[in-house]
């Protein structure tokens, strides 16, 4: 334990960098020149929708394929040409990818006995994995009669007895049950905390990105479109396809105008206007068309006046979906549709006419044209 | 009555009627097919068991259930000999003549042993190889190797035979064993590799990635990741191979020499070169016994065929 608070304190030599990574398959084009730097330690997630290029960013550091532009740095080495066995990653996939005939021994200690290790070392290191992993009894066992967390966590074990300095991901829990992921993701968020390794990982889950990561690569057709923070990705989403992508029920988009520029610019929406002034713009407001896009828990239902609350808009209660937490309500606004996020205590019928304010300081504006934050 | 039919509550399997159309008409098909199959091979099993004298005054349909003591005259003399069942199979495996030999079929068989054990060894092993290499490493031209593969899988025997000829000839091992060994190898590879590519394609792709990453090279994951993953379709390759080469007739002939006929050519050449009276029992005999090794291949691999040894690696 020591030793990881060490690393994590020293984060000057980055653990993985990418350095104008492009991949195609012929004339298609996967990635496109990608430069990414992670530091040591650091618990990255790459989320993106299904096709976007993550795994093959992935296959890309691991050494599996190999990119047809572009530098791979470990531990500030250059590995482009290493094989993925002296790269220093252990790689978790997401069909377990077990060696079904070999048991739950052999299949953690198959990496070491290719490396020719001695017998009681690999022992040592079979146990602990196995200790850290709760799988001492099952250590007998053939894939197939393990359940499908058990498996995971075997195939977490083979890369964690091979001492890596970079764990790979790629969506190790999307063939699990809810409860069973949820478990998992608790489980992979403290060993990233007792072993203080740097850890990518792939998923289009964004509760899984959310909760688990350091900072989140939000990417959209084999590009970066944000790298942040999960709070600043939520909150300040660079884009449109970013602020879509994350939070669940997603971001509502109100088609708005801003009018007046600067300092006295205000926003038009409906009947009414936004007073602008809890907005932090990325640069100075023009008037144009704009996507107002505010968070269903950022819309108060019934509210009076108060600080960060915008005026009041009249609505429409649509449908009303009861979460058990909160409960999520379709409000027609300005003939717009929105959901707003209340405590299951506040009761509303389908019909029934409120008053609704937004916390303007947490809302994001884009560009009606391009999807840029403003 | 209607009214208490109707009041019955649907619970456990649904009752079945006992007559169906659909039922009778599937079941009297079977077993047409079955009988239309299986009556020549009982016509051709009791046939072995009889002697002449039954074969040509008997009816064909009936078995021959009493075995005589019968007059034998040879030039030591004549001796009574008490007939036994098993007497054509004897003579079918040691005796019967072609021509002036007279050893039965039974270095035959042996030599079909010689030449069926090497080919589906050394076929297999070869195509085991490359099909994993163009499955999971490719190589610039992969791709062309693999169609220039499966082209050759179509191309019919005949028309390959003269030029394999004149190479057996050129590399001087014309007209022995080893020519047909390596005639029966090679026209093996195409339809083996193409067999093992699709199956090994067909493995899960991170399997393969999992081992690179723990450092197998192309021989261990071979050997020790997909191999013992490759049972079914290996019972699949030895059965085609076997039975394939078992049966061969024309690269027997070709490539062989007669010395070293196999089982099938020999069988051919009993049929051919019968003097005086036809010996149908001891030719039934021969037939079957150059057809048991397909059979009993059959008949021993099937519960392997379907085994999903894959079973466990991914997602269950
Ligand atoms: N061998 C290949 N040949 C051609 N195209 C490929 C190949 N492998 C992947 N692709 C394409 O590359 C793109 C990115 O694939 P990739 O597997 O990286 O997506 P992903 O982001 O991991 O998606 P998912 O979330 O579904 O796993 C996809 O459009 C896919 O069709
Ligand atoms: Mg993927």
């Amino acid at each position: 334990m020591a030793v990881v608070t060490q690393l994590k304190t020293k984060p000057s030599v980055n653990s993985v960098s990418i350095r104008g990574l492009a991949q195609s398959y012929g004339a298609l084009q996967i990635l496109k020149q990608l430069d990414l730097d992670i530091p040591d330690g650091e618990f990255l997630v790459l989320l993106g929708p299904s096709g976007c290029g993550k795994s093959t960013l992935l296959n890309c550091i691991a050494g599996l394929l190999e990119p047809t532009h572009g530098q791979v740095f470990i531990k500030g080495k250059n590995v482009t040409w290493e094989e993925p066995k002296d790269r220093g990653i252990g790689m978790v996939f997401q069909s377990y990818a077990l060696y079904p005939q070999m048991t739950v021994e052999r299949n953690m200690s198959f990496g070491l006995r290719v490396a020719g290790m001695a017998k009681d070392e690999i022992e040592k290191r079979v146990g602990r994995a196995a200790d850290i992993l709760q799988l001492g009894p099952l250590l007998q066992r053939k894939p197939m009669q393990l359940s499908g967390g058990q498996r995971q966590r075997v195939a977490i074990g083979r890369a964690l007895v091979r001492d890596v300095d970079v764990f790979l991901f790629d969506e190790p829990l999307s063939n699990l049950d809810a409860k069973l992921r949820a478990e998992l993701r608790v489980e992979i968020k403290r060993l990233h905390q007792r072993l203080g390794n740097t850890m990518i990982y792939v998923t289009h889950d964004q509760i899984e990105a959310m909760t688990l990561a350091d900072r989140i690569a939000v990417m959209k057709s084999g590009a970066i479109q944000q790298l942040d923070t999960p709070m600043t990705i939520y909150n300040r989403p660079i884009n449109r396809y970013v602020a879509g992508f994350i939070g669940s029920p997603g971001m509502n988009f109100l088609k708005s105008e801003i009018e007046g520029a600067g300092a006295k610019a205000v926003l038009k929406f409906g009947p009414g206007k936004i007073n602008l002034k809890d907005y932090t713009p990325v640069a100075p407001l023009m008037p144009k068309q704009v996507a107002f896009g505010v968070r269903p828990e950022h819309i108060r239902i019934n509210a009076g006046a108060e600080a960060g609350l915008s005026d009041s808009f009249d609505a429409v209660v649509d449908i009303v979906e009861p979460m058990g937490s909160d409960s999520l309500v379709w409000l027609n606004v300005a003939s717009q549709t929105m959901s707003a996020r209340v405590e299951s205590s506040e009761q509303y019928k389908p019909g029934e006419k409120v008053k609704i304010r937004f916390r303007v300081g947490l809302a994001s504006l884009f560009d009606e044209a391009t999807g840029d934050r403003l | 009555m209607s009214s208490q039919s109707l009041s019955i509550e649907p619970s456990g399997p649904k009752p079945r009627k006992w007559f169906e159309w659909e039922r009778v008409l599937i079941y009297s098909f079977l077993i047409i097919t079955a009988l239309y199959w299986l009556f020549p091979l009982y016509i051709v099993i009791i046939t072995s068991f009889k002697d002449l004298v039954t074969i040509r005054d008997g009816n064909i349909f009936m078995p021959q259930l009493h075995y005589p003591i019968v007059e034998v005259t040879t030039d030591a003399g004549t001796q009574m000999v008490q007939e036994h069942f098993y007497d054509p199979w004897v003579r079918a495996w040691l005796h019967v003549c072609t021509g002036l030999q007279c050893e039965g079929i039974s270095p035959n068989f042996w030599k079909s042993v010689i030449i069926t054990v090497p080919s589906v060894i050394i076929s297999i092993a070869v195509a085991v190889t490359t099909g994993y290499a163009l499955s999971n490493w490719p190589f610039k031209f992969s791709e062309a190797f693999f169609t220039v593969l499966i082209v050759g899988s179509f191309i019919p025997y005949q028309v390959m035979l003269y030029p394999m000829v004149l190479l057996t000839k050129n590399m001087g091992i014309y007209s022995t064993l080893y020519a047909v060994i390596f005639v029966h190898t090679v026209f093996g590879l195409p339809i083996l590799t193409l067999l093992f590519r699709n199956y090994f394609q067909s493995l899960p792709a991170e399997l393969f990635k999992a081992a690179r990453v723990d450092g197998a090279g192309f021989w261990r994951i071979l050997f020790q990741i997909f191999l013992p993953m490759s049972l079914p379709i290996m019972v699949v390759a030895i059965i085609l191979q076997v039975t394939g080469i078992w049966n061969d007739f024309l690269f027997g002939v070709v490539f062989a020499g007669p010395q070293n006929y196999p089982m099938p050519v020999k069988l051919n050449n009993i049929f051919t070169s019968a003097q005086g009276v036809k010996e149908y029992n001891v030719e039934m005999a021969a037939s079957i016994l150059t057809g048991a090794v397909p059979l009993f291949i059959y008949f021993f691999s099937g519960k392997w065929f379907v085994r999903g040894i894959a079973a466990g690696a991914v997602k269950g």
